[in-house]
């Protein structure tokens, strides 16, 4: 037997090897560009031919985009700007009418004199979400509520806000930034309210509406307390049935009662006068912040064991996604008028919110069901066996869980809903891409005007569904468990 | 086989009183038709320390599963310190906290660092304030040594840490009877040790223990009875002594010489 061969057989190590860091990495840009790049006959042709077409396609658009006109009346005006600065022939985009008609994509018809009330309410909605959305990090809530403060009070000064409205919002935000310093679930009181307040702001009226809708709930949380000691669903049973018979029958009255004693009321809005982006995202806050936990409760009622809960879940689920978006804001606009008692006034803004919000809890609920399909099965033992009832084992261990999961899915969701919020255009409300494009072209001087329009609005539904994007990767890295 | 425990046994403490902790009476579970437990009698007196053997697929995690009623049984009876199971969900609850329950697979919550899995039912279940329900975890993250990973999360511990931490959970609501579901099954060897360490500790101071096993070692040191499962009964219970130097039926020797005789 050789010696080698012994060597191979039988081998004791004395020493330990140290620990020590990985060979430099060769860096370099033509390093990089050969292996990214051009790392074969192959991918050295695909290269040069993206290449190609990237210079095609800036080459093809630069003029139009170099050549951009901003001060003009009327797109004639544009194209002899263009005619005399660029020469017979030349392109060029006509911004000119973003810069004239930007109050109409922002606000609709809303009455100029109080384009401050719908700012306002986009302003303090910041102080409203920050508590929620940022709960872990004071410091992204202080850049977002510096900046909110700043924006917002110099545009309501601009705007000639009233001064006691302007003291307000600086109370509100700079109180908010105070208190998110301090104590930030504080915060979520106001982050509470704002729905209401939201919806006095925009629609105006008087103050004792949204005031009296809050007094429902309260009654049923009385109503539940007191029944509670009879029987536990006696209390969920005289809680519903308390809210609704206030909410149906005596918030109305009430509220009208109240109003002439105190007069809380500022000038009204009515909805059509809402329109561009402020009726877009209107709708769409309002459908996000209501389908998501609508969402969660059709997600655990279609995996209850419970054979009417779930089956009425899956109808409901099934139907809602099986009908495009289009027929159920036609329900909303056409039909719901033949059910409802005549006279009755039902805000068309209020029912579309309705139909959209429905339309992605549907879809909520089977991307929230996939997350819990995921959670492992000891999860639900674990918590079992710890004694937790069921409601306190799916909100502490289970929906957690499987929301994180489904954060990707949620968020999709969400950018889908609030791109489709501009289908209401066949409603006839003013979305910001169609009917207030064609609202712009109407006039004699804008006539002829496509690309530009919407460019510009795809632009702003970019920003924000691309914001929402990256939160969603800001809120995934940030509840990472699964390693160090 | 034994060479996990290596210490001498505490038995001062280890004590079985007359009290009936568990009593389990003509108990039957299918799984649809799957007869998968049949005829169950079994009584376990306070303190006791049974180890539940038998190849897989016998039905021992079930059984003990159904005493803290994560399986439904179908007929019988099941009575947990006095208390009948039934589809009852108070009675239900009050077993539950009264009992606790260690997994294979630890089950530890991955979103919760280790205090809050601990702290998580006492504060919920128990109405305990979160202060003091801190202080207790703290007491039982100490006892089974890891006080140093308190605000870590489960995913950055080994199988064995996880497992300690598992059972500090459970100890936290300081319950009167504990379940094991093969603690050990998923552990790496270097690791099996400091967990049996753990709940030997457990037996010295005279928890009720069932736990379904595969170290025979453990059942030797700790157990006073050593019960035979295999397709869905119990085929023969006895003192450990007994059981692996004199087993009576067929099944059991078989058993024994497969697992003992590598």
């Amino acid at each position: 037997m050789s010696d080698t061969h012994a060597q191979t057989v039988s081998f004791v190590r004395e020493t330990m090897i140290e620990a020590s860091p990985p060979p430099e990495k060769q860096a370099g840009a033509v390093k990089w560009l050969r292996e990214n790049l051009f790392s074969g006959p192959v991918n050295t042709a695909l290269t040069l031919l993206a290449i190609l077409a990237i210079w095609f396609l800036i080459n093809h658009f630069w003029n139009w985009v170099a050549h951009s006109v901003w001060n003009a009346n009327s797109l004639n005006e544009c194209r002899q700007i263009i005619r005399d600065t660029w020469g017979e022939g030349s392109t060029g985009a006509c911004w000119a009418v973003i810069r004239e008609r930007w109050n109409q994509y922002t606000f609709g018809f809303y009455p100029m004199d109080l384009y401050w009330r719908p700012t306002m309410s986009f302003g303090l909605l910041f102080v409203a979400l920050a508590p929620v959305l940022f709960s872990e990090s004071r410091k992204i809530r202080r850049i977002v509520l510096a900046v909110a403060a700043v924006v917002t009070l110099a545009s309501m000064i601009q705007l000639n806000a009233p001064t006691p409205w302007l003291i307000f919002a600086a109370i509100v935000l700079i109180g908010g930034l105070i208190i998110s310093e301090r104590n930030n679930s504080w915060l979520l009181v106001f982050s509470l309210l704002y729905p209401f307040l939201g919806v006095w702001w925009l629609w105006g009226g008087s103050l004792w509406g949204p005031i009296m809708v809050i007094v429902g709930p309260v009654l049923g949380y009385i109503a539940w307390k007191l029944l509670g000691r009879i029987s536990p669903i006696l209390a969920s049973v005289g809680m519903i049935g308390v809210t609704l018979f206030w909410w149906l029958a005596l918030a109305g009255r009430a509220a009208r009662d109240a109003e002439n004693i105190l007069s809380l009321a500022i000038t009204p809005v009515n909805s059509d006068r809402f329109g561009g982006f402020l009726l877009s995202t209107t709708i769409g806050i309002a459908a996000i912040a209501i389908s998501l936990p609508l969402g969660i409760v059709l997600a655990l009622a279609r995996r209850s064991d419970m054979f009417l809960v779930k089956s009425l879940a899956v109808m409901f689920i099934e139907f809602i996604r099986g009908v495009p978006l289009i027929t159920l804001l036609f329900v909303a606009s056409l039909l719901l008028n033949y059910f409802l008692p005549p006279g009755t006034n039902f805000d068309i803004i209020l029912r579309v919110i309705i139909m959209v919000t429905i339309f992605a809890a549907a879809y909520m609920a089977e991307v929230i069901r996939g997350g819990l399909a995921a959670l492992p099965k000891g999860q639900y033992e674990a918590a079992d066996a710890l004694g937790l009832d069921y409601w306190k084992a799916q909100r502490l261990i289970i929906l957690p869980q499987a929301l994180k999961i489904s954060i990707p899915g949620i968020v999709s969701t969400f950018i889908g809903m609030f791109k489709d919020t501009t289908l209401v255009t066949f409603v006839g409300l003013y979305d910001p891409l169609k009917s207030m494009s064609d609202a712009v072209r109407a006039s004699t001087a804008w006539k002829g005007i496509y690309w530009e329009p919407y460019i510009f609005v795809g632009a702003i539904f970019f920003i924000i569904c691309f914001g929402m994007s990256r939160y969603s990767m800001y809120l995934e890295r940030r509840l990472q468990r699964d390693h160090r | 086989m034994s060479e996990a425990i290596t210490r001498e046994i505490d038995r001062s403490q280890m004590q079985v009183s007359d009290e009936v902790a568990i009593e389990i009476n003509a108990m039957n579970k299918w799984y649809g038709t799957f007869h998968v437990l049949r005829d169950i009698n079994l009584t376990v007196h306070r303190g006791e320390r049974i180890v539940i053997a038998g190849p897989s697929g016998s039905g021992k995690s079930t059984l003990i599963r159904c005493i803290n009623r994560l399986e439904e049984h179908q007929s019988g009876k099941i009575v947990v310190d006095g208390v009948e199971l039934t589809s009852d969900i108070k009675n239900i609850d009050k077993v539950r906290s009264e009992v606790g329950m260690v997994f294979q697979h630890f089950n530890l919550f991955p979103h919760l660092t280790i205090l809050e899995n601990c702290t998580l039912a006492p504060i919920w279940v128990r109405k305990v304030p979160k202060r003091q329900a801190e202080e207790t975890a703290m007491h039982y993250l100490t006892k089974v040594k890891i006080p140093d990973q308190a605000h870590k999360y489960p995913g950055q511990l080994s199988g064995g840490q996880q497992q300690r931490v598992a059972i500090a959970r459970s100890l936290c609501m300081k319950p009167r009877i504990m379940l094991f579901d093969e603690p050990t099954s998923a552990l790496d060897p270097e690791m099996i040790k400091e967990v049996l360490d753990t709940m030997i500790e457990l037996a010295e101071e005279g928890m009720t223990m069932l736990c379904v096993t595969h170290e025979m070692g453990f059942a030797q040191a700790v157990a006073n009875r050593v019960i035979f499962m295999d397709q869905g009964q119990i085929v023969e219970q006895n003192n450990p002594y007994d059981f692996f130097n004199n087993p009576q039926s067929e099944r059991t020797k078989l058993f024994l010489s497969q697992i003992l005789g590598h």
